[in-house]
């Protein structure tokens, strides 16, 4: 069953720019002759590093142990030696311990013919335990470990399963490809998913421009999807972002502060869905993933499959190097995505992608004051009033902001994209929010 | 590896928070493209009413620019209101030419001046300058020299076309009034149109063959007849404030802007639409012709009612910010306009019922505030607030 659908009003249609990526095989990126690996790569607590400088490391061999709570495990994606253990900085300037791995002996799975297990007969607890230890995590944005998303709730019945392939964000094209060339173990990932967590219903939602991975997934539907449901949706911004999905799939709203599970909704994105079935089916760690290399200023746009730890310099050298001086370097795209100061840079399992924008790609103009057209108003998904919001911000009138919805603020970046006067409207609301977070600490140590 | 050697591999990178594009618009962008959809319409007042008219917009727009620029600096020098090189965003030009379209052909140099100096200083920059002001500056330019020195606001010429066109020379009720200003002060006939004819108002040779050619080919198959004397304030034969005179040159310039997205399509439509219906209803009544009689056609082509449908009522600062706000808004311009126009005591009331209007802005704006995402009922918003009042107590 197909159908259209998409969220009601807002949100923006910003360029696209994915006809030099969409229709681009995926291909195996060179193996890094040094991987640097964060322990960092998921929300939560950083691994605990279980290896010292000097120890030979095998090929997803385990690196970093989950610290408990909110955490993921670490593997290492090459077979080699560990030269040293220490601090990088990842997109967007957060400092992460890393093992830098030179590269050294043999691959134990690389080249080799996987052997695939059943898992019909397992139980949701140790399928679970499985994703744990092969250090599944949100491969979107979210960065969430999915052992967790996947955690069963007492008295709750699932409502829905969503697999998410509206790949929202101009230029990547990782999730697009990985829909198009792998179905059947996406559908797999889906039918593994189920087991998990019995939902009521399940859909896959993909963009309706997707013709290709849409016939990619009905082709590979088997006799035992026919509960599945396709929905497809209109190409606005930010259709792929979980609250939206939830009104779109789920006719509900994620109560604020709360989660899509709040409503009984669990979503899941391409990526994490292809690492989980590699996890559960191969018994493969992350150690890879696909990342979408484009922008203007790179002459050979694609999809790469990279092992994690990669420089994203590589990425671009094995992309044809740059065509000209590329103003802005971006992991992640561009609407969401954080520039990076340095090319050496390691993609993570969250990189979805590498941008190098040209200075007339991005757009820039001088900023001016507030003109109150509204366009970030009408743009924002989430209903709020992002003008509003960085003037309470700027007069640091931190919990009025918190009274008219900052903390509900998704950082989509649609305002920001639409603004006339070229405000940081979204970089002044994290600021608010960060403010708005420390407050009330603030005041109890006054007491 | 060294932070210089860093510094070496990527000698220009940026970083900055996302998003990281945009899209093509910018303030200034919209700025001057108002002011280039402007420029036929005023081309077209400067042709037809003579060098004195170009006159007037230079002085008008010079007055503007040199204020915004005076200001700036100054205000550069003092930390709080510290901003720079406004004049680049187009905002000050389009401000004075505005107020210079808006002006009598013959008007005496020193009121533009006056109107560009009260527009800038006071509307716009006493209240922090652009985008903080509440009322359209042009607007209220135009409105404050009108009140001050009506007499020479209310004088106006033929321009060069009608004279050539029209044979006969002008009775004196008829020298330096317009359309609008004539059908409210002279009520015998059965409309605006058939008053202008009693009263000898000149018809250009064009107005008759393109009347014609329209009824010939077009509206008599129909079975539908259209009267002498619409085409002349549609091209722009008409005396009039500069700018405001050709409907047509007004209406092209919004072709283009609606097609590059300069200004959205609520503020129009609806103000259109309010003040066509409510002319089409109770215009007639005044001629004793009975409801739904209204000159509409006559209405939207005289006076000032283009420039500001397209131009001034859909100015982003003093309009209101979500798409029902706008719509609200418009209606609201659109029966002023029709009170002010039919029943007040002014000929012209697009101004007046815009600067009304623009005070209800934030009333209008906090009425139809957009609805949050996952915003929870008011009992269920007073049950986390006093949860959260609770914790908060604990935890001192």
């Amino acid at each position: 069953m197909v159908s259209l659908r998409n969220f009601r009003g807002a949100g923006v249609y910003p360029y696209e720019r994915k006809a030099s990526t969409r229709n681009k095989r995926i291909w195996n990126a060179a193996i890094p002759g040094v991987a640097v690996v964060p322990f960092l790569q998921h929300d939560g607590a950083p691994a605990l590093p279980l290896v010292h400088p000097g120890d030979r490391v095998r090929e997803g061999m385990l690196i970093g142990s989950a610290s408990g709570g909110t955490s993921a495990r670490v593997h290492s994606p090459i077979p080699g030696v560990v030269r040293e253990i220490r601090t990088v900085q990842l997109a967007g300037g957060t400092a992460s311990l890393a093992a830098v791995i030179e590269l050294d002996g043999e691959f134990d799975q690389l080249g080799k013919v996987p052997h695939v297990s059943e898992w019909d007969h397992l139980s949701p607890d140790t399928l679970r335990a499985l994703i744990l230890e092969y250090g599944v995590v949100g491969m979107g944005d979210s960065g969430t470990p999915t052992h967790l998303k996947f955690e069963p709730r007492s008295g709750e019945t699932l409502e829905w399963f969503v697999l998410n392939g509206v790949e929202c964000e101009p230029y990547l094209a990782a999730d697009h490809r990985l829909m198009v060339e792998k179905a059947a173990e996406l559908l797999e990932a889906v039918r593994i998913a189920r087991k998990i967590l019995a939902p009521r219903r399940v859909a896959i939602v993909v963009d309706r421009g997707a013709r290709d991975a849409l016939s990619a997934i009905k082709l590979s539907l088997g006799a035992q999807d026919a509960e599945i449901r396709i929905i497809t949706v209109s190409g606005r911004y930010p259709q792929g972002d979980e609250k939206q999905l939830v009104r779109t799939v789920a006719g509900r709203e994620v109560p604020s502060g709360g989660t899509a599970r709040d409503t009984g909704v669990v979503v899941c994105d391409v990526a994490t869905m292809f690492a989980l079935y590699e996890a559960i089916v191969l018994h493969k760690p992350v150690m890879e993933r696909i990342v979408t290399v484009s922008g203007a200023a790179v002459r050979r746009p694609g999809n790469l499959k990279v092992r994690l730890g990669t420089p994203i310099s590589d990425l671009i050298l094995e992309c044809g190097g740059f065509v000209e001086q590329p103003a802005r370097i971006i992991i992640g795209g561009p609407m969401m995505g954080l520039g990076v100061y340095d090319v050496s840079t390691p993609v993570t399992k969250a990189t979805r992608g590498v941008l190098a924008l040209t200075a007339g790609e991005i757009g820039d103009s001088p900023r001016t004051s507030c003109i109150q057209c509204g366009s970030c108003m009408r743009a924002c998904p989430m209903g709020l009033d992002p003008t509003r919001l960085y003037k309470l911000i700027d007069h640091r009138q931190y919990s009025d902001a918190v009274d008219i919805g900052l903390m509900d603020c998704s950082e989509c970046g649609a305002c920001g994209y639409v603004c006339p006067a070229h405000i940081p409207l979204v970089e002044g609301l994290k600021t608010g929010k960060q403010y708005a977070v420390d407050l009330p600490a603030k005041k109890q140590e006054r007491m | 590896m060294s932070t210089a050697n860093q510094q070496e591999s990527s000698p220009k990178l940026e970083v900055t928070g996302a998003p990281q594009f945009h899209d093509r618009t910018s303030t200034a962008r919209v700025m001057w493209s108002v002011v280039l959809c402007l420029l036929p319409a005023t081309a077209w007042g400067v042709a037809v009413f003579g060098p004195h008219a170009a006159a007037v917009l230079a002085v008008a727009i010079a007055v503007s620019v040199f204020l915004e620029l005076l200001i700036d600096r100054v205000g550069a020098k003092s930390a709080s209101i510290a901003r720079t090189a406004t004049v680049r965003d187009g905002s000050a030009v389009l401000t004075g030419l505005l107020i210079g379209m808006s002006m009598p052909p013959e008007v005496p140099l020193f009121i533009p001046a006056a109107a560009s100096a009260f527009a800038i200083v006071v509307v716009k920059w006493t209240f922090g300058g652009l985008g903080s002001n509440w009322m359209n500056p042009a607007l209220a330019g135009r409105v404050f020299v009108f009140f001050s020195w009506t007499g020479a606001m209310t004088r106006w010429t033929m321009p060069s076309t009608l004279v050539a066109g029209g044979a006969r020379p002008l009775p004196d009720v008829l020298s330096g009034a317009t359309p609008l200003g004539l059908v409210k002060t002279h009520l015998s006939g059965t409309g605006p149109i058939d008053v202008l004819r009693q009263l000898g108002f000149p018809q250009s040779r064009t107005d008759i063959q393109v009347t014609s050619w329209i009824n010939g080919h077009l509206l008599d198959r129909l079975g539908a007849h259209l009267p002498g004397g619409y085409i002349d304030p549609f091209i722009g034969n008409v005396p009039g404030s500069i700018g405001e005179v050709s409907a047509l040159l007004l209406l092209l310039g919004s072709v283009f802007m609606f097609g590059r997205r300069i200004i959205r399509w609520e503020i129009p439509s609806s103000y259109f639409l309010s003040f066509a219906l409510l002319t089409w209803i109770f215009g007639g009544v005044r001629y004793h012709a009975g409801y739904f009689t209204g000159d509409v056609l006559f209405q939207i082509l005289t006076g000032g009612f283009m420039l500001a449908l397209f131009y001034m009522a859909t100015d982003p600062v003093t309009s209101p910010m979500s798409s029902s706000g706008m719509l609200i808004y418009g209606i609201g311009v659109g029966s002023f306009t029709f009170l002010i126009r039919t029943y007040g005591s002014y000929p012209e009331g697009v101004a007046l019922a815009i600067i009304f209007m623009n005070i209800f802005v934030p009333l209008i704006d906090k009425l139809t505030a957009p609805r949050r995402y996952g915003a929870r009922t008011g009992r269920e918003a007073r049950v986390a607030n006093q949860r959260s009042g609770a914790t908060s107590e604990e935890s001192i």
